[in-house]
């Protein structure tokens, strides 16, 4: 009977195959693609048949064909036909595939393309884009910075904008507070790195071609030294994809396990199967490589220091965001924006969702107060008192603030006894007891550039008042000034200030309304960082759900080397390098110390970059370029989208394209893992089909077409794509998601958006923190912490020790009791002194750029650089800007758009200055992360044009025993630039010098 | 007859360039015949944002005020260009002809907001056309104004009874109305971007220890009359707003009980930022 079937089966797709041939000219123009035979059948070839692809024709007959190219072969019938009866079982292929029931033999290169034909025998009808007559398709797409729909005709993007939702859409959720009903628009938002992506598709560095550097021979000269400086030559697909694929090889066999590293970056395009977390992870893991492990790049101070006090380790140490709009709506009397910019950063990947809310909150009589140096985009929109202390020195500020608490008795002393300990410890710090030294209005006067009475009068507004923290442009801890050398020091403040103050007391949390939206959060689509096809169980969150809804073959890495992300250059240089876990299992786990290289595993020998650049995102860059021109580094291969950054020191360049050139799913701003729930920053929740609206560029490819290439030169491609397309996985997203039970696939990937309907009001989650406050169980949708870190009962208390908000943290008490960094009670020590500060007077703060991400859309001559509080032209080139007070402008001869050198003893950097009040006199402000290097001499010692701060940022971590950028401030310098190229870097570093003494 | 009119409102205008960089991303690379010839990529302005900054740290504001062309009804471009290659529509839109205006240097001259923006490579004067081709397909609003996240930009099409209705219930005003172009774009709050403002932070000493002043009472005078009356908030902070730049000597009298009266003179020119005034 199963022979029969299987038959039958076997005959049937013969004929599928010849009907889709003669509907699809798509499905006529791939079988022209190979000549070659397939064979399909049982193990014991009773029951087969044959297909021969010649020319575009495909001939077909029953029976085992001896000479076949390829064979895929099932157990016995019975298995053949449970694997391939409609509707297939994904989880019955998975065990099929993992008890070596069914096998696949051949070239890869056949294989892969014939189960891929198979597949395409189910999709290649499909229907993509809604016709908006006169030739025009509507398709949809999805970028960092929101969804889009993408007007497309004759394969030309003429215009993208936000979605408007349609009559059939639901209703967004609505809020009544302060007699005022406020509901958000039927639409989403788009934020202007999104806004951007049409020049950023066509821009002319996108890489076309593959690449080779023209004095780079595997077979003979490397000249590593040159990399950087010469020049490239266009080389085939093949002659790229071989020669990877060969030095994987030859180095693997040369050097051993770990000579491979791959450095991905912190973002990529979105699209929850071409993600890094998914494609590249599965890629690492299949050849196994040594992986660069990121430090928590925007958490820092929350992740080293907050979590200590307040939990929170699977945040990043940030805290719950739920309920918090509507919270803050009904209850705030007043917001504290603390180094919080939320117009600025659009939430990362939440669009300008949240400006709506805070032009309500603007709309009502909740007072605001923005503490920055800079007055940035969210105090220039919602006004407010502002205060600028000093960069970097708002740890002072904090504890002055306590001091006034504790002074005038201005803190829940309730709360303080009952839901807190170590306050006694805190309050003697704080009141000068430990160490002599009240932290008074006063002390923190000449700390901060800030009044004493100003500092008082904040203090008194505050405390025992309603009052919401917004930290970060989140307002729960990301960004702000966690990423400077003060960062943990601040974030620690910043939770015990809140612990005095009763945090999760009606109208008492954390938040800017950027977060914590009454959207349906029990609603499932994966987020990117649940690692979408990479069946990695150990460096994505796919166990949290993704693994069992969307089966899929498990990967693991077996080179278990690292290096740490801050050290790379070193790592390459020196040989070594050490640094700490970033593992948000417990807070105990970022102790975990790293060092490379790992015993028995051979130093790195080949880089395999894909994605954005660490030259302009990490401390001092320069010595990325040291790194790369190092002849340590025999093989480099870059794979990108734009001939920019880290790309032009590779020695083979792979064109990537974006996704706007391939077919991908995803859901707006759901990032999972550590910002677990994103979409509260949401107003809709909107899941798109990222439709393919136009062909990839020049011959770029997707980074999943890319992989897969280079998996079948190394036999590894049915183990890389289970034998599917991309297209493939992104319905089995779609399938392993909540979104059937609201939409069809057909109609999804024909409109493709979807709208998630909002939780009903009598549902919605309870606000953060609330259950703590009132000492009942956990009751907000968070699996965080896990159940083992409970120290009472699950659910019961947080996860400290003492599963309480703790002012002396015991996990630092336990392990470095006398860390003068870190010490159990956050102490105040300010680096940023010394001769350096005599020598370049400025703080620099270099916050996250408003209107590129990061590197995405600066430079490549996209629209955005015509932007004037983005770049600004001077003689025909549009120079990066930096901030300067009027004052110090001024005692530097420096007018508007004059042309500076910003420079310190690490380098020296050209921008306009664009001369403001919006610093205090002493304060310096430029965007990191520009897309443009551009070394007038020497790279890597002269003056670069581009506006790379980065290159004048301290590399130092903030502390010695953790992992954790400290470069949002710096020192330096400012002068009219005169012209010239050159500028020696000195070999001891600028900033900071200053160490904290250990304690007795 | 209804007809189109732009209001942006200065008070919810972040500077976000959503609007600038829709306008480049709906005519870089794209013709629309009877419309516009491709924007340049860079150097033309369409919609222009202009920022101005008032007072002196830590008081200050920062106004963006987006510029664009005005559709005038009576619009000088008109007046100024040959073979008839500028028109206004009935629905009050003014469309540079782009076949038409070809070589029309002359036009960008004639707009007295710089709205007129020369494309030299096409030899073409070309402006924000309020995307009357959308609008023409049955769009709602220009591009400008649906990405607006603030709603700052908003088009409405009314009769113009209704408009100045508008206009007089919302406090709307134009730009330079002194140019007598009668614009078809409405400003509200423009005085975040063309008035100033005198603003201070009243402080005392007690017992060796400098505290902010709450509720102190600031007036401020012109020669004798008291024309505008300010309590001080819990940081000190009193600000009068709305006062013409270069408008000539002020007042400020300071009282608050227990600690005494002062009073400062300005000569104001731009905003300025008196900074602690101690009792």
């Amino acid at each position: 009977m199963g022979s029969l079937m299987f038959s039958l089966m076997l005959f049937g797709l013969r004929l599928l195959i010849w009907m889709q041939s003669m509907r699809f000219p798509a499905f006529r123009d791939r079988l022209k693609e190979k000549n070659f035979t397939a064979q399909m059948k049982t193990k014991d070839n009773s029951v087969g048949r044959w297909f021969k692809f010649q020319d575009g024709k495909v001939s077909s007959g029953s029976g085992v064909k001896a000479d076949a190219d390829i064979a895929l072969t099932f157990k016995t019938s019975e298995i053949a036909v449970r694997l391939l009866m409609p509707p297939i079982d994904q989880l019955e292929q998975i065990n099929a595939m993992k008890d070596f029931l069914l096998s696949l033999e051949g070239p890869d290169e056949l294989t892969s393309w014939f189960t891929q034909t198979v597949m395409m025998t189910q999709t290649v009808g499909w229907k993509y884009g809604v016709d908006m007559g006169g030739g025009v398709t509507r398709f949809a797409n999805m970028t960092n910075g929101g969804p889009v729909f993408l007007y497309v005709k004759d394969n030309k993007l003429i215009r993208m904008t936000p979605i408007d939702f349609d009559e059939n859409d639901p209703e967004p959720w609505t809020i009544k507070a302060r007699g005022k009903t406020f509901k958000p628009p039927r639409k989403t938002t788009l934020a202007p790195h999104g806004m951007n992506w049409k020049s950023m598709l066509n821009s002319p560095d996108r890489l076309l071609y593959p690449m080779k550097r023209v004095d780079f021979d595997p077979n003979g000269e490397r000249n590593p030294q040159n990399r950087g400086k010469s020049g490239y030559e266009r080389i085939s697909w093949d002659e790229a994809l071989d020669m990877v694929a060969g030095e994987i090889k030859r180095i693997k066999k040369e050097h051993g396990p770990g000579a491979i590293a791959n450095s991905h970056g912190s973002h990529h395009t979105w699209g929850n199967v071409g993600y890094y977390l998914s494609a590249d992870f599965k890629f690492i893991n299949a050849v196994g490589m040594t992986r660069v492990l990121h430090n928590p790049d925007s958490w820092e101070g929350w992740y080293w220091g907050a979590a200590h006090h307040w939990g929170g380790s699977l945040r990043v140490g940030q805290t719950e965001t739920y309920g918090t709009v509507e919270d803050l709506l009904k209850e705030a009397e007043m917001v504290v924006f603390w180094a919080s910019n939320p117009e600025g950063t659009s939430g990362a990947y939440g669009s300008l969702e949240g400006t709506v809310r805070r032009k309500w909150l603007k709309e009502t009589d909740i007072e605001i107060v923005h503490i920055d140096p800079y007055y940035n985009d969210s105090a220039q929109f919602l006004g407010g008192k502002w205060l600028a202390p000093k960069p970097a020195s708002s740890p002072a500020l904090a504890m002055a603030i306590a001091n006034v608490w504790i002074e005038e008795d201005l803190y829940d002393k309730d709360f303080v006894k009952d839901r807190t300990t170590g306050f006694d410890k805190w309050h003697d710090y704080i009141m000068g007891k430990e160490d002599g030294i009240p932290k008074t209005p006063e002390w923190a006067e000449p700390e901060t550039d800030l009044k004493a009475k100003d500092i008082r009068a904040l203090a008194r507004k505050w405390g025992n008042r309603k009052v919401y923290l917004a930290a970060g442009g989140w307002g729960n801890g990301h960004g702000g000034a966690c990423r400077n050398q003060t960062g943990i020091q601040w974030a620690r403040s910043l939770v015990c200030l809140m612990a005095m103050q009763g945090l999760g007391k009606p109208g008492v949390n954390m938040g800017n309304l950027q977060w914590g939206t009454p959207v349906d959060t029990n609603f499932y689509f994966p987020g990117y960082a649940e690692g979408g096809m990479s069946g990695d169980l150990h460096h994505t969150a796919m166990s949290v759900e993704l693994y069992q809804r969307m089966p899929q073959l498990p990967s693991m890495n077996t080179v278990e080397q690292a290096i740490p992300r801050l050290w790379l250059p070193e790592a390459i240089i020196e040989g070594k390098a050490e640094g700490y876990a970033w593992d948000g299992k417990s807070i105990e786990a970022q102790f975990n110390k790293i060092s490379y290289p790992k015993p028995g595993y051979s130093p790195v020998k080949m880089l395999y970059k894909i994605g954005g650049s660490l030259i302009s995102t990490m401390a001092d860059s320069n010595r990325h370029v040291k790194m790369y021109q190092s002849e340590n580094l025999e093989f480099c291969v870059s794979q990108a989208i734009w001939n920019e950054g880290e790309a032009k020191f590779a020695d083979v360049i792979l064109p990537a394209c974006t996704n706007f050139e391939r077919p991908d799913i995803s859901e707006w701003a759901a990032l999972g893992g550590y910002a677990f729930h994103g979409q509260t920053q949401l107003n809709s929740r909107v899941a798109i089909f990222q439709h393919q609206a136009i062909k990839p560029m020049g011959e770029s490819k997707s980074d999943y077409v890319i992989f897969s290439e280079i998996c079948e030169r190394l036999g590894l491609s049915a183990y890389f794509t289970e034998g599917i397309s991309e297209l493939d996985w992104a319905k089995r997203v779609f399938d392993g998601s909540d979104l059937p039970q609201i939409i069809s696939w057909k109609d999804f990937i024909r409109k493709g958006y979807v709208v998630i309907p909002p939780e009903r009001e009598e549902l919605r989650d309870p606000v953060s923190w609330n259950w703590y406050y009132e000492d009942r169980k956990k009751d907000v949708p968070e699996p965080m912490p896990l159940p083992s870190d409970y120290k009472d009962e699950y659910l019961k208390g947080i996860q400290t020790q003492s599963g309480k908000i703790e002012f002396e943290a015991l996990s630092l008490k336990r392990f470095d009791a006398n860390d003068p960094e870190r010490p159990p009670v956050v102490k105040y020590f300010n680096p940023y002194g010394g001769p350096q500060a005599e020598k370049y007077p400025l703080r620099m703060i270099t916050p996250h750029p408003r209107f590129s991400f990061h590197t995405q859309g600066d430079g490549k001559d996209t629209f955005v650089n015509n932007i004037k509080d983005h770049r600004v032209e001077v003689d025909g080139y549009y120079y990066w800007i930096i901030r300067i007070n009027a004052e110090d402008a001024a005692e530097r001869g420096i007018k508007m758009h004059d042309l500076v050198k910003v420079h310190n003893d690490q380098g020296a950097v050209v921008c306009a200055a664009l001369v403001t009040q919006r610093l205090p006199r002493g304060a310096t402000h430029g965007y990191e992360s520009c897309a443009i290097y551009e070394p007038l001499g020497e790279p890597g010692n002269s003056v670069d044009r581009g506006g790379i701060l980065n290159l004048l940022t301290p590399k130092k971590s903030q502390i010695k025993k953790g992992h954790s950028m400290g470069n949002s401030t710096a020192l330096v310098e400012i002068e009219l630039w005169d012209g010239k190229a050159e500028h020696n870097v000195a070999s001891t570093t600028a900033a900071p010098e200053r160490e904290p003494v250990p304690a007795e | 007859m209804s007809k189109w009119n732009l209001i942006i409102d200065l008070e919810n205008c972040t500077n976000c360039n959503m609007c600038v960089l829709a306008c480049q991303d709906e005519h870089v690379d794209n013709t629309f015949p009877g419309y516009a010839e491709e924007m340049p990529k860079h150097g033309s302005r369409w919609i222009e944002i202009m920022r101005k900054e008032r007072g002196q740290a830590p008081m200050i504001d920062v106004a963006y005020l987006p510029v664009m062309c005005q559709h005038c009804d009576d619009a000088p471009c008109i007046a100024a260009a040959e073979n008839d290659a500028i028109s206004k529509r009935a629905d009050g839109i003014v469309i540079i002809d782009p076949v038409k205006a070809k070589g029309q240097k002359q036009l960008v001259e004639s707009c007295p907001y710089g709205a007129i923006w020369w494309n030299d490579d096409l030899q073409l004067p070309q402006h924000w056309i309020f995307d009357a081709h959308l609008l023409d397909d049955g769009w709602k609003q220009p591009r400008a104004a649906s990405v607006c996240a603030t709603e700052a930009i908003v088009a409405k099409k009314v009769d113009d009874a209704e408009m100045a209705k508008i206009a007089e219930a919302e406090g709307l005003e134009v730009l330079n109305p002194e140019h007598g172009t009668k614009p078809r774009v409405y400003y509200k709050n423009l005085y975040r971007y063309n008035k100033c403002f005198i603003g201070g932070s009243v402080a005392a000493e007690q017992n060796g220890t400098a505290d902010c002043v709450k509720d102190a009472t600031v007036k401020l005078l012109q020669g004798s009359d008291v024309i505008a009356e300010a309590t001080t908030d819990i940081f000190g902070d009193f600000k009068f707003d709305r006062l013409d730049e270069n408008s000539g000597g002020y007042k400020v009298e300071i009282t608050a009980d227990g600690h005494g009266s002062k009073s400062v003179d300005v000569e104001l020119g731009e905003s300025v930022t008196l900074g602690d005034i101690y009792l």
